[in-house]
């Protein structure tokens, strides 16, 4: 499907989609509650066959969190980004990890640096710092008195 | 310490002519330290960008072996220098510390670029990288760059040797900067 095909297979799916405008791939915003739905449908519609999902991250925005997937199919070549706005003090949605194995990894280290938790996650801990760490290094607001040195 | 004054393959001692050819008269530390520096293998460890530069010194383009260092070791038993090629974080601090205690005497550490003698680039608003290598492990020579480029290295493994020829060891020159200061 080329960008416009794709951007109105995905409105289809929830009225509360919205679009950006601009940037490489078609980017859609989409509300946190339905993005389990719309994630197994991307995955498991003939017509969309997303595959792979090629990044999954995490932005600060100060005032919320926004979780970032890139989605591509093998398939049909085509590819979309979607977005999510998180609540930043408390920052949940529901995990994709049984979907896209990949996302297993990944959210664990979104987990570890921006604190998100993932709902139904298998093995929700702490990936690159240790076990017992305080607080979501990635986050804009994150002090280390002992290692940081402020610019 | 010029490194020009201390070629490559200049034997250390004098030759004294006789009729049947000559007797070379020299000093023990010396012969011992001419052996060392011109066999430095170095120990397979980067841990980042650095390191990338690190190769294409080893490789064919630079290629260290002209110098002595042909052999990097990946295991911390059989190497003589550490190349920290790249930054060092805070989790890895203790994994460095090891492999330089696991290195048999004598051991050298080179500084390679700005990570690994001043924290660089992440000298500032990072909660994970040491500032400076030397905060856990003794440096010998420290290479300025963000990377360095392989001839700075050269120059680096160079002047190692040359101070190794000059017989500078690190605690010499620690305790007589010690006793001057005091
Ligand atoms: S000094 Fe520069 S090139 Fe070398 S490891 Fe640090 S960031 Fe990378």
């Amino acid at each position: 499907m080329n960008r416009e095909e794709l951007q109105s297979a995905i409105t289809a799916l929830n009225a509360d989609i919205t679009f950006e405008e601009g940037g490489e791939y078609l980017t859609a915003n989409i509300p946190a509650d339905a993005c389990r739905d719309i994630m197994q449908a991307l995955h498991n519609l003939p017509a969309f066959e997303m595959d792979y999902m090629f990044c999954l991250t995490c932005v600060d925005w100060k005032t919320h969190l926004t979780m970032v997937y890139h989605l591509e199919s093998r398939k049909h070549a085509h590819a979309v980004v979607i977005k999510s706005k998180l609540d930043r003090e408390n920052p949940e949605i529901e995990t994709l990890s049984d979907i896209w194995r990949t996302a297993e990894f990944l959210e664990r280290e979104v987990y570890d640096l921006f604190g998100v938790r993932f709902i139904h996650h298998s093995d929700l801990r702490r990936l690159l710092l240790t076990d017992d760490w305080e607080g979501y290094p990635l986050r804009k607001d994150y002090e280390d008195p002992i290692n940081m040195i402020k610019l | 310490m010029d490194v020009k004054d201390n070629q490559q393959h200049a034997f250390p001692g004098d030759v004294h002519p006789t009729a049947s050819g000559g007797i070379l008269v020299s000093k023990l530390d010396d012969v011992i330290n001419w052996a060392r520096s011109n066999s430095l293998w170095p120990l397979v460890f980067g841990t980042s960008c650095c390191a990338i530069e690190m190769m294409s010194t080893a490789s064919a383009k630079y290629d260290w072996s002209r110098f002595g260092f042909e052999v990097a070791r990946a295991t911390p038993r059989q190497a003589d220098v550490i190349i920290i090629a790249g930054t060092i974080v805070n989790k890895m601090a203790p994994v460095l510390k090891r492999l330089y205690d696991q290195m048999a005497d004598p051991k050298y550490v080179i500084a390679m670029g700005a990570c690994a003698t001043s924290g660089g680039p992440f000298f500032y608003n990072t909660y994970s990288v040491v500032k400076g290598a030397d905060h856990v492990i003794p440096v010998d020579v420290y290479v300025a760059g963000c990377p360095p480029r392989p001839e700075a290295l050269l120059h680096a493994l160079i002047t190692l040797q040359a101070k190794i020829k000059a017989g500078d060891k690190r605690e010499k020159i620690v305790i007589e900067k010690f006793v001057d200061s005091n």
